[in-house]
């Protein structure tokens, strides 16, 4: 089969690149850019900007919309510095292409890689129009300004409106960087103020387009048993009854993989129909045996228990400060504990779902994706053919979570409507979607911790073993990866002279894949656990311990062993692990959470947890109830953090929100398991996910004022929210939670 | 032959009497506002009116709607500026959006049974409609403004 290597999320093949780079020089581009819309007089002064004569605007969305508002709030920051009126701005969508540089929407840095590059895209555009305005008036550039959609000459008070300079403008040469000069921030209209979203009132009439509604003409729709076991192959199959429902067209099988899996298709038997429920229908009355393979072995309690043993027992280690052995040998008073972080589902409500024609030997697909390059290189892969034969509309997504960064259910489609000669829409049931995902990899960590008689740490030894989202690519990776090993293990910024972190291997038996906020989820539970049990058996208190711990504000060079410290791609010197910026949002989140004063009350108490994830400092303060029956109240979340600047303060403040609900789906309900290769879970009966009732009550979100380069904001606030909420329960009862989720702990 | 309205308007569907509403809706009517979610009942998604009274649409078989009075979000009301959109809108609601058709459907057939409605009876009406993106406490806070109930007057 035709493979390719897959651009990889956040570099971790190897290839650290900074996604925003390339694009930074503003370039003028060929107008079928922006297809059959474009005209000649249009001007295209880079790649996400055009600007037509009449004076309409259009900024290209080229990162995916899953909910963060990222696809209004990056075209926000070129409407800023060039002065767009917003109601005359259209946003259009990218297609997949590797022009816009990376469209992976997914490790938060959307912002991060693209803010600087929209930004000079914006005061290019304006310069260039400024000038164009000065030589048709005779007039030095300088003495002329763009604002509002128009260009005004200071001095005879002369006026032309931005689309008037389209033509002239595009004559222009494109400035060089240091030419360009930036609006003052106290101008900004757009910048730091809660512009809502284009897509908001379309939302709330039904009227966004997701993938799951993407329609083309002659379409059919198509529902694909799979094998319940991962790698399992067809053996044989009788559709004669599935061929018999109403609505039925036609069966096709789509062949099992090769390893690696990567993204593609998992194989199976489609059944094609008319409408999605005959579809649907029509799958149930398939007969079909499979070949189940090594995986149906796989049992979630015995492979959970292999996580733990490997815990215990020594392993490759990944960051060495002093000498741990060395310290425990000395007969200080020790700590030992373990956790457990089960696998969990995505489950975005919009389940997988992607349309695909294919056609005179080109594909098109509309797709609810996070990553359309990645489209491109797994359906080009799957049908051999070309990338650039692969067009792929990106459609609004509902949820991603990282499982929409991975494209297997657009390939599907688009093998089928090779096999069936018609555009063919593929929709994943709720069933398949939690049976059938690339799940987030369930972990063992195992802690120890000598401490002085004030019960500081003076050796802290943390080993974790999970398999490894490396295994999607290469089935013999077992270890956890750079990127992995980044996300908050070799990166502990503790004032503690003696510290090891060390990681084993662990074979995949499923798909493992990223989910928000990926290792940080069971690395955060573990650590921040261990330091209120360390805190608690020192009898101090816990803001107070933490802080100690943290020791004073500096920057900790993080030198992990055998691999560069992957810091979410970005360099030490421009984003260094700074304690002073984690201690900020530990003492404001006890400030706005009245830690210092809470009073003690039965069955009710807080608890604290800090970390740093995406390159954003995070604190939570969860305030917790546990009543006679045993039953968990999250009654307020306050949760502080320094994102760095910030560009829609609304929507920063939403995906905290969000991360808040999500963190605490993930600590009291969450947990896939496996018996006989089968996932046992299949729909929010028996994979829950926190509704409203089971929510935390009030959540206030306290961000730190930063002047800080821009940082993540989609995750980094989850990792927090599972420890803090187990470490107020054991404030408020005495048992401590080693294993999520907390459904499966009797409390009282 | 299966006769019913939907958004007012007299439809005839000749189909299979079990499929279910929302996949006539969406891929007969083309009508996509409302969502697929689970299928089961359990999400809340696929939420409309039938009758008057908020439905779990991809478990109401077409046979059951056979007669009924059928309204939609895109029925609700034409500019989007029902009482409930306008407060959802205020508080900017929605994230991916996903689940919001679903919300706001369940959300106006809560306030018109109880147009002042308690946190807890917030809570237990709309705790069968998931947001993943969790957007639960704007969700409240907009069925209160919708209800002209102020955030501080109604606690537990």
């Amino acid at each position: 089969m035709n493979r390719v290597q897959l651009e990889g999320r956040r570099g971790f093949l190897g290839k650290a690149f900074s996604a925003g780079a390339f694009i930074l020089s503003a370039k003028v581009l060929p107008v079928e850019a922006f297809g059959a819309e474009a005209d000649n007089a249009a001007w295209h002064p880079s790649v996400y900007f055009g600007l037509q004569p009449d004076g309409a605007a259009i900024i290209v969305a080229h990162r995916s919309e899953m909910g963060t508002g990222i696809r209004s709030v990056l075209p926000a920051v070129l409407a800023e510095e060039l002065d767009l009126d917003w109601k005359r701005v259209k946003i259009e969508q990218a297609i997949g292409d590797a022009k816009y540089g990376s469209q992976n929407t997914d490790g938060s840095c959307s912002i991060r890689d693209f803010y600087d590059a929209l930004r000079e895209a914006g005061a290019s555009a304006r310069l260039m129009l400024e000038r164009a305005a000065a030589s048709k008036w005779g007039v030095p550039a300088s003495e002329c300004q763009g604002r509002m959609h128009e260009v005004t000459h200071k001095a005879s008070g002369r006026k032309l409106g931005y689309g008037e300079l389209a033509t002239l403008a595009a004559k222009q040469p494109v400035p060089k960087k240091e030419e360009l000069t930036f609006k003052p921030p106290s101008e900004y209209r757009f910048v730091g103020k809660p512009l809502p979203t284009i897509d908001r009132d379309d939302l709330c009439m039904g009227k966004g387009t997701f993938g799951i509604d993407a329609r083309v003409p002659g379409m059919v729709y198509a529902s694909i048993e799979r094998s319940p076991v991962f790698g399992g192959k067809l053996k044989s199959f009788d559709d004669k009854d599935a061929r018999a429902v109403k609505g039925v067209l036609q069966t096709a099988v789509i062949d099992s993989f090769a390893p690696p899996h990567m993204f593609q298709a998992l194989g199976g038997v489609a059944v094609i129909a008319d409408n999605t429920w005959s579809a649907m229908q029509g799958r149930k009355k398939l007969k079909v045996e499979w070949d189940l393979g090594e995986n149906a072995a796989f049992d979630s309690g015995a492979y959970k228990k292999s996580l733990q043993d490997a815990a215990r027992k020594p392993q490759r280690a990944v960051r060495i400060v002093g000498d741990v052995e060395a310290e425990f040998a000395r007969g200080l008073k020790t700590h030992e504990a373990e956790y457990y972080v089960p696998m969990l589902s995505h489950a975005p409500m919009e389940p997988p779902a992607a349309v695909a024609e294919f056609k005179d030997g080109k594909v098109t697909a509309w797709a609810a994706t996070q990553n359309p390059q990645a489209v491109q290189e797994a359906v080009s892969a799957a049908m051999g053919i070309d990338k650039k034969d692969v067009v792929c509309n990106v459609t609004l997504l509902g949820g991603g979570f990282g499982r929409k960064s991975k494209p297997d259910y657009v390939v599907e489609a688009a093998l089928l409507s090779k096999k069936t000669g018609k555009p063919v829409k593929v929709v994943w049931s709720r069933e398949e979607d939690i049976r059938f995902d690339f799940y987030h990899a369930p972990a063992a960590m195992y802690m120890k911790a000598a401490t002085d008689p004030n019960g500081r740490p003076t050796a802290w030894l943390q080993r974790s073993v999970f398999p490894t989202i490396g295994s999607t690519f290469d089935p013999r990776a077992q270890y956890g990866q750079e990127f992995e090993m980044g996300m908050g293990w070799v990166d502990l910024p503790y004032d503690i002279r003696n510290q090891r972190a060390e990681n084993g291997p662990a074979k995949n038996p499923v798909r493992i894949g990223w989910l928000r906020a990926v290792a940080n989820i069971y690395h955060a539970f573990a650590i921040h656990s261990f330091v209120d049990e360390l805190a608690a058996a020192a009898g101090r208190d816990r803001v107070e311990y933490l802080l100690d711990l943290i020791g004073p504000g500096r920057k900790v060079a993080i030198k992990p062993e055998g691999m560069t410290y992957w810091n979410n791609t970005q360099s030490q010197d421009k984003f260094p692990v700074d304690t002073a910026r984690l201690r900020r949002v530990i003492e404001l989140a006890a400030e706005k959470s009245g830690w210092a004063s809470r009073k003690p009350a039965k069955g009710r108490a807080l608890g604290i947890a800090a970390h740093r994830s995406f390159l954003t400092y995070v604190a939570v303060v969860a305030d917790v109830e546990i009543d006679e029956k045993g039953r968990v109240k999250v009654h307020r979340i306050d949760l502080a953090a320094d994102a760095g600047k910030i560009v829609n303060p609304d929507r920063v403040k939403a995906q905290f929100e969000g991360a808040v609900v999500f963190g605490a789906s993930i600590a009291l309900l969450g947990e896939i398991t496996g018996a006989n290769g089968r996932i046992k879970q299949s729909n929010f009966h028996d994979y829950q996910v926190a509704r409203m009732n089971q929510s935390p009550v009030e959540t206030r979100i306290h961000m730190v004022a930063s002047e800080e380069p821009h940082a993540g904001v989609g995750e980094p606030g989850v990792p927090p929210v599972m420890p803090a909420i187990c470490n107020a329960i054991f404030a408020a009862t005495g048992k401590r939670i080693r294993e999520l989720p907390i459904k499966n702990h009797k409390l009282v | 032959m299966i006769k019913l309205k939907v958004n007012g308007r007299s439809r005839q569907f000749d189909g299979d009497p079990e499929m279910p509403l929302l996949w006539y809706l969406r891929d007969l009517l083309e009508m996509t506002g409302t969502k697929y979610g689970c299928g089961q009942g359990l999400c809340g998604a696929c939420t409309v009116h039938i009758g008057g009274a908020a439905a779990r649409s991809c478990v109401t078989p077409m046979k059951s709607a056979a007669g009924k009075n059928i309204l939609t979000i895109e029925g609700l009301a034409a500019k989007g500026d029902h009482p409930v959109q306008q407060a959802w809108k205020q508080c900017n609601v929605p994230q991916c959006g996903y689940c919001q058709s679903g919300q706001i459907m369940q959300a106006v057939s809560l306030l018109k049974v109880n147009p002042k409605p308690t946190d807890r009876e917030i809570d237990d009406v709309m705790q069968g409609n998931i947001c993943r993106c969790g957007t639960y406490q704007r969700i409240r806070e907009a069925i209160k403004l919708a209800a002209g109930v102020k955030t501080s007057e109604v606690k537990a």
